[in-house]
């Protein structure tokens, strides 16, 4: 039996995903407006961050709304416990990529790193390696959410430690470069800041696909609980 | 903001069973194409309420009442109001099912018929129509002449909602229309007001505070007779504004 409460199930859906579009949009100009210092992108995100903030309270209403009327069960009621923390995730992640887009205003306010130094510093790599990682994360949370793909989203849960020691290697080599030259502080510092913003991207990423797992599985394995 | 226009109104309404004052200066609007649940304690007047809305209070000796209902802007107490008429317009199903002891055609076709229309041709029509608009006709179909009351429960039910649609009301009072069905049947039941409602205007009386929560846009909440809050749905389960209310729809009634 159709029940009008699926419809409004699927338009929550659809209003998450459409806020998970616009988060891994900003993820994305944000790290693309820091590799190509490119500022007018980084201002976009930062003013984009207004339309994400109003999502993520009209998210809330509708769940409070359901919650409230639907006295909602089993995978219904799943589904909308994860939206809970899904909402507030993605509204993080847009946090972060506000926060990403501003250092790249502060890096370029100051003159600090021109684009021919993003091939002589000793962590561009790996940089960009973070970026790149984290985006892929991001995204494939996002699909496992769309398609309730728990296999997709175990594949997400497994990279999260590459970007842990990333962002590990990026903060020790940094501070090495800070000890050596102090002309090189302040850049390092942001630089350091742009990283365990990505890094905490990364875990919520994370968190987004074992809430993917909790609804199509019935499985809790936040902290390792279902080992 | 939805645009929605008053279908009843009542104002001022009192009601007295005698020397008990059953429903005490009730205004409020109802509104059309919306469901609307009435919601309290046993004995605090929802049912008492639901009646007066097409006069089956009459058919109580003893009963008194002051204060206005309108429907369309007609009071339905003026003196020349035709009250088989009114309860045409406004239909009335019950909580327990009550068929007539006739086919499930008949049962459907009775009210038309009496109405005058005689064409079979035209009551085949308004049968599936209402049969359909009742989600029973799929279930039915083929064995239209089948006793109505060889139904189950929540087929009675909907049966009695094509018999009440029929008739071609605009306004369907149910009271407890749910609660002597099983959970599927219940949901089919709510499922149907939801259909129902871009046609009809809906009011609903209910114990179960859930039933009244997923199906209803409005609510209003009585206690011992009176109006103690009337807003959307939404807002009642979420937010109320009176205390009593709070109390009410949490259990921590009493």
């Amino acid at each position: 039996m159709q029940r009008h409460f699926d419809t409004e199930l699927s338009k929550l859906k659809s209003t998450l995903i459409k806020m998970g579009s616009i988060v891994e949009q900003s993820i994305e100009k944000s790290i693309y407006a820091l590799l190509s210092q490119n500022t007018e992108l980084a201002s976009a995100v930062i003013n984009d961050d207004t339309k994400i903030n109003s999502l993520e309270i009209e998210i809330d209403n509708t769940i409070v709304d359901l919650l409230a009327l639907q006295q909602p069960v089993a995978s219904d009621l799943r589904f909308i416990l994860a939206a809970v923390k899904i909402n507030s995730d993605l509204e993080r992640i847009g946090d972060h990529a506000v926060n990403i887009a501003q250092s790249v205003l502060n890096l370029k306010k100051h003159e600090q790193i021109s684009s021919s130094m993003w091939e002589t510093l000793p962590v561009a790599n790996e940089v960009k390696r973070i970026t790149h990682i984290t985006k892929r994360m991001l995204t494939d949370a996002l699909n496992s959410f769309i398609h309730f793909d728990a296999n997709l989203g175990e594949s997400v849960l497994l990279v999260d430690d590459v970007v842990d020691m990333l962002n590990l290697q990026i903060i020790t080599e940094l501070i090495g470069l800070m000890k050596n030259n102090g002309a090189l502080i302040d850049q390092s510092l942001e630089l350091i800041r742009v990283s365990r913003n990505l890094e905490r991207v990364a875990d919520l990423a994370t968190n987004i696909a074992e809430d993917v797992i909790f609804i199509a599985k019935a499985k809790n394995i936040k902290h390792h609980s279902a080992e | 903001m939805e645009q929605t226009t008053t279908k009843i109104s009542t104002s001022q309404l009192n009601l007295y069973y005698g020397e008990k004052h059953a429903i005490k200066d009730i205004s409020l609007t109802i509104q059309s194409n919306k469901v609307t649940a009435l919601i309290g304690p046993s004995g605090c007047g929802k049912s008492t309420f639901l009646r007066s809305l097409n006069r089956m209070n009459d058919l109580i000796d003893n009963v008194r009442i002051t204060g206005t209902v309108t429907i369309d802007d007609v009071n339905i107490y003026d003196m020349n109001i035709d009250v088989v008429e009114l309860r045409k317009k406004v239909g009335m199903i019950f909580q327990k099912s009550n068929p007539f002891p006739k086919s499930i055609y008949e049962n459907v076709a009775y009210g038309p018929r009496i109405n005058g229309i005689k064409e079979k041709i035209m009551l085949d029509e308004i049968v599936e129509k209402s049969l359909h608009q009742a989600a029973l006709w799929d279930e039915v179909k083929d064995e239209l002449h089948k006793s109505g009351l060889a139904l189950s429960g929540g087929q009675q039910q909907r049966l009695c909602i094509a018999r009440a649609l029929a008739v071609n009301p605009d306004v369907l009072l149910m009271d407890e229309p749910a609660s002597a069905l099983d959970p599927i049947s219940t949901t089919k039941i709510e499922e149907l007001m939801y259909d129902l409602k871009q046609h009809y205007t809906i009011v609903i009386v209910t114990h179960n505070m859930q039933q009244a929560a997923r199906v209803s846009d409005c609510t209003a909440f009585f206690y011992m007779g009176e109006l103690i809050e009337y807003d959307a749905t939404k807002t009642i389960f979420t937010m109320p504004k009176k205390k009593q209310t709070e109390d009410y729809i949490t259990g921590r009634f009493g």
